[in-house]
């Protein structure tokens, strides 16, 4: 199934408004924004809008559309409307790849938007590389993996994650009244948080934190009765989790049934409303790149992609309705291409790339480089904590909002 | 090594999540065994029921019991058609394998485009319940989830062995000719075996939602365990369906405790080709 947007929409928003805007010229001559026109510019890419990825998906897919109306509503691409052209992958790699194939060579797509997680993006990118597209994905969790030269992360990972972010943990509890000394490590296998899970181990040793336990899981674990009562044995300082999705709220209704509560406890990729909500997510740590919060809502866009998306999440009937780092993700993608096409002045891939590995784009991430290891710049992952019932950005110290600090249990 | 205490609340914890097994395996049990008809959407059904509970408990704050009586039937019903459709294609067992994955793939896109497909929880007061008996803890829903396991088991064993209707459809499951020729309407009784498996559907639908997170694709995760302890437990046999199912549960969480989580879902596919192998007299 094929979904179109932006031009019509447009088109349909123009029509209606033809006689304000009229009224509206005529009264402010000085305007001198032009509305796209012109052959749309096609830009293709998959999400998965069905499979186990759809969850998380349909926000990229929110999100995208949110970014190419925006795009029109300025000057779109070179003068030109912007059409985004979505198929859906299925959360499979193989169809992502196939379809990525049918995009460039037989819809004959100007330019391309990278699908949702690791392994879609990693079967797209040898078709971009095959074909010489630049491709801008923002959920690939293993950054060693983008080796090809026309790719760029819209998500500032850092080109070694496994390294730098437990580090930045690390560095935060041992700002805590009473530094954890143990840790238990439990991560599904789902390849990047099995790879960040690695990194926390490695690290906690080369720190001084005693791993007491290192456990892995299958994606899709049904019961965590037996991990929860491994976890309570182990009683560690800190408890890591690779999560993914409601994972995490699994655990701690587990661990609550054998009344225990971890000391202090962390989720990589958790469901972001489920566990703030949860009356056992209280103080959990997770990763972030930015909250709807200051310093964060200061910067340019992100009052108005905040207020959108509510609305747009609100409409697609989906639980949580705050705009979160999942969603930031697909928007700093686009500004990212906006800014190549723009600074090329040109829809060409090769040029579009050569711009990007010159330069800096401000995003809603802050300003991205591409300039280190596998196009990634400087790594800008933040811990957050649920506070009240809100996920508050509590470390580095400069990026909690005004008042909030780390709540040490 | 592991404790004893671990040892023990992971085969509590096993025992107890192999009670969801064994109710999911009932009604797929019943309808293979006994209509030859491998029915995947089973699955579905059970996860339609669990999102209907969920809607109806988040949506107009309807207890789960009370949305039980409403989706039971319901269930019920569409058991009932799903075997209208089967007698009148004629479907046989290996058809119904291909034709009920495509109404589970039908059932699962519908719930999605419902639903959406993000993760749904049904919080309840209840859900994280437990109780102390000695060192070991014991939670309360699935306790219940296990005794109505039990319960469901137990009654629709002895239903298919002490009442006509019973020993009528079993008779009918080794030679419907034969039992044609004592008088027994098998096309009536399959209609009532198939709105009962369904209807067990329903009820694990019910636990499902309260126990569970809900995303349509979570339909398939327990496809191939389901189907290890229907095997293991023998076809149309509804005790065999529970003590399977717990025996799976069990390994399973022990496997978690003793090794490594990631080797539970290589468990229950080990221990359904050892019994095969080994081939005892209740397998």
């Amino acid at each position: 199934m094929e979904h179109r947007t932006g031009v019509w929409r447009r088109r349909r928003v123009l029509t209606g408004l033809a006689g304000a805007g009229f009224a509206a010229a005529l009264a402010a001559p000085a305007i001198v924004r032009a509305a796209p026109s012109g052959k749309p510019v096609r830009v293709g890419g998959t999400l998965s809008l069905t499979g186990f990825l759809a969850q998380t998906a349909v926000i990229h897919k929110i999100a995208a559309e949110m970014m190419v109306e925006d795009i029109n509503g300025r000057n779109g691409f070179l003068g030109r409307p912007v059409e985004f052209v979505l198929l859906d992958d299925q959360s499979k790699p193989d169809v992502a790849r196939s379809l990525y194939e049918k995009l460039i060579t037989v819809d004959k797509v100007d330019l391309i938007q990278g699908p949702y997680a690791t392994a879609p993006i990693l079967a797209a990118m040898g078709v971009a590389q095959r074909y010489g597209k630049v491709m801008i994905q923002s959920s690939m969790g293993i950054p060693k993996l983008q080796t090809y030269d026309m790719a760029f992360p819209a998500t500032p990972f850092g080109p070694e994650p496994d390294k730098t972010y437990p580090n930045v943990l690390l560095d935060m509890m041992a700002t805590m009244p009473t530094p954890p000394k143990t840790i238990v490590v439990l991560t599904s296998k789902f390849p990047s948080a099995q790879f960040m899970a690695q990194g926390m181990r490695e690290q906690s040793e080369k720190r001084g934190v005693k791993v007491l336990l290192y456990l892995e899981y299958e994606s899709g674990n049904r019961d965590f009765g037996a991990i929860a009562a491994r976890v309570k044995e182990a009683n560690a300082d800190f408890l890591w989790v690779g999560s993914l999705g409601l994972e995490s709220n699994q655990l701690l209704e587990a661990l609550r049934k054998l009344d225990y509560t971890p000391k202090t406890h962390f989720h990589l990729y958790p469901a972001p409303g489920p566990l703030a909500l949860s009356p056992d997510g209280d103080k959990a740590l997770c990763s972030t790149f930015l909250e709807p919060d200051e310093p964060f809502m200061s910067r340019p866009g992100m009052k108005k992609y905040a207020a959108q998306y509510n609305e747009r999440a609100t409409k697609a009937n989906l639980p949580y309705t705050t705009i979160d780092a999942q969603a930031c993700g697909m928007i700093s993608e686009w500004q990212i291409l906006e800014a190549g096409v723009n600074g090329a002045n040109s829809l060409d891939d090769k040029a579009i790339a050569a711009w990007l590995k010159k330069n800096q784009v401000d995003t809603i991430y802050g300003t991205v480089k591409f300039d280190g290891p596998f196009n990634h710049g400087t790594a800008l992952q933040l811990v957050k904590q649920v506070q009240n019932k809100a996920w508050k950005v509590v470390w580095p110290k400069e990026f909690a909002a005004p008042g909030v600090k780390l709540i040490a249990s | 090594m592991p404790s004893a205490t671990l040892l023990g609340q992971a085969l509590i914890s096993g025992v107890l999540a192999g009670g969801m097994y064994g109710l999911l395996a009932l009604g797929l049990s019943l309808s293979w065994g006994l209509l030859r008809l491998v029915n995947l959407s089973h699955f579905a059904l059970a996860f339609l029921a669990a999102y209907l509970t969920y809607e109806l408990g988040t949506t107009y704050h309807v207890a789960p019991w009370w949305s039980a009586m409403m989706v039971v039937p319901a269930m019920f019903a569409i058991g009932l058609v799903q075997h209208w459709l089967f007698d009148k294609f004629r479907v046989n067992e290996l058809a119904s394998l291909l034709i009920t994955f495509s109404f589970a793939v039908i059932l699962e896109v519908a719930i999605q485009l419902y639903w959406t497909a993000d993760y749904r929880r049904f919080e309840t007061p209840y859900s994280t319940l437990s109780f102390k008996v000695g060192a070991f803890y014991i939670p309360v829903l699935e306790l219940i989830l296990c005794l109505v396991a039990g319960a469901l088991a137990w009654g629709t064993w002895l239903w298919l062995r002490r009442t006509y209707v019973g020993k009528a459809l079993r008779a009918a499951a080794e030679d419907a000719d034969i039992a044609a020729a004592y008088g027994v309407d098998h096309k009536k009784l399959a209609y009532l075996l198939s709105g009962l498996g369904a209807a067990y559907a329903g009820i694990s639908g019910t636990f499902i939602a309260l126990i569970a997170t809900l995303a349509p694709a979570q339909i398939w995760t327990w496809l191939g365990v389901v189907f290890a302890v229907v095997i293991i437990g023998r076809l149309g046999n509804p005790l065999g369906a529970l003590f399977a199912g717990m025996l799976i549960g069990a390994s399973e969480s022990l496997a978690m405790a003793v090794f490594s989580p990631a080797w539970a879902p290589v468990v229950s596919f080990s221990v359904l080709i050892a019994i095969l192998l080994w081939n005892p007299e209740w397998a």
